[in-house]
């Protein structure tokens, strides 16, 4: 089996993709690659396929707000393992707000189904492709992503607090 | 002949003579149902635990006549929330109430079945009082099982000084209504 670590794989990537990969970062071990939008699926197929990095699992998906990037305000990550070389790393897609759309990864891990319902139903992304993308954890009458940042953490029909001690 | 307190632990006050004893029916029927209490534990998360102390060797719950859980609300007088009410689980909790026959008593155990404890957030129900009434409220989190006893003693205070006709009455009603249960 041929050798596969973290230097390794950001170089083949960087070969492969070039100028697509937008950054790679290495924090506590752990290889963070910010790739544009249009190559995500692409991307996450050659990893798998590939013939010595088989990356054979999707550990986790997840999106995160960040309201103060202009045109990159929210982002989805996927966390990918590789269990034959050990190796773990993040792969990060910025998308603006105004367009909260990308393609589903259902196609590649079945895993990726019940992660995008929720990252949908808690960000508003849109997964395209995606078999069913209804909301899963939530009430079924949820009319808001209760993760984005403009919509406050506290629960409006809390009765028993008095908002003078408690900041609200 | 003379006025006694009764013989039974904490039972009504009564006339005793040779070989009766005199007192209202609504005071023998408290005294029986408070304790005779059959609980349905709803338990979601550590009140839960807490609850099972009460219920074991040590604290001992069947001391007070509520020996025998029920797992079905059609046959449990007493409705124990115990632990976080998500929004998810409050019409399934309003439904096992509404599956429990009259007369019914619902005790909240711990801040999260109270009030919505720490999780004051979009996903979790602000109180089970938000979807059903209670008549008992245990605070903690989670509350010791010294503190569950104190509510169910609570409760028995209620049962036993309940007018027989309270559940016909149209405050109980109008307490229903505003819950929208039938």
């Amino acid at each position: 089996m041929a050798e596969a670590n973290n230097q390794i794989l950001s170089e083949a990537i960087s070969a492969q993709f070039g100028s697509q990969v937008l950054s790679i970062e290495e924090t506590y071990a752990t290889l963070d690659i910010v790739v544009e939008k249009s190559i995500i699926i692409p991307f996450i197929s050659w990893l798998k396929t590939h013939k010595t990095f088989q990356v054979n699992f999707l550990t986790s998906l997840c999106g995160v707000h960040f309201p103060e990037q202009n045109d990159r305000e929210l982002s989805v990550v996927y966390h990918l393992h590789s269990f034959i070389n050990n190796i773990r790393f993040r792969v990060h897609v910025f998308l603006p707000a105004s367009q909260p759309e990308i393609p589903t990864l259902t196609t590649l891990f079945a895993a990726a189904n019940w992660m995008e319902r929720e990252t949908f139903e808690f960000y508003g992304i849109k997964f395209l492709g995606h078999p069913d993308l209804r909301i899963i954890l939530n009430v079924e009458d949820m009319d808001y992503h209760p993760l984005l940042k403009q919509y406050p953490l506290v629960d409006a029909t809390r009765t028993d607090k008095d908002d003078k001690y408690f900041g609200r | 002949m003379g006025l006694n307190t009764s013989k039974l632990p904490n039972g009504p006050e009564m006339y005793v003579g040779e070989g009766y004893g005199l007192t209202q029916i609504e005071k023998v029927i408290g005294m029986a149902r408070a304790n005779s209490i059959w609980p349905l534990p709803f338990a979601t998360s550590c009140c839960g635990i807490e609850f099972m102390a009460t219920m074991a060797s040590t604290y001992d719950l069947g001391r007070f006549g509520a020996e025998r859980l029920s797992f079905s609300p059609r046959q449990a007088d007493l409705l124990m929330v115990m632990g976080t009410i998500a929004k998810k689980m409050g019409p399934i909790l309003k439904q096992v109430y509404t599956q429990m026959a009259e007369p019914k008593w619902v005790i909240a155990v711990g801040a999260c079945a109270s009030s919505g404890g720490i999780f004051d957030t979009y996903s979790v129900l602000q109180g089970i009082d938000k979807v059903i009434p209670v008549d008992v409220y245990v605070p903690g989190c989670p509350p010791p099982p010294e503190a569950i006893l104190d509510g169910i003693l609570k409760i028995q205070e209620l049962i036993k000084n309940e007018p027989l006709r309270r559940r016909e009455s149209a405050e109980y009603n109008d307490l229903l209504q505003s819950y929208q249960i039938d």
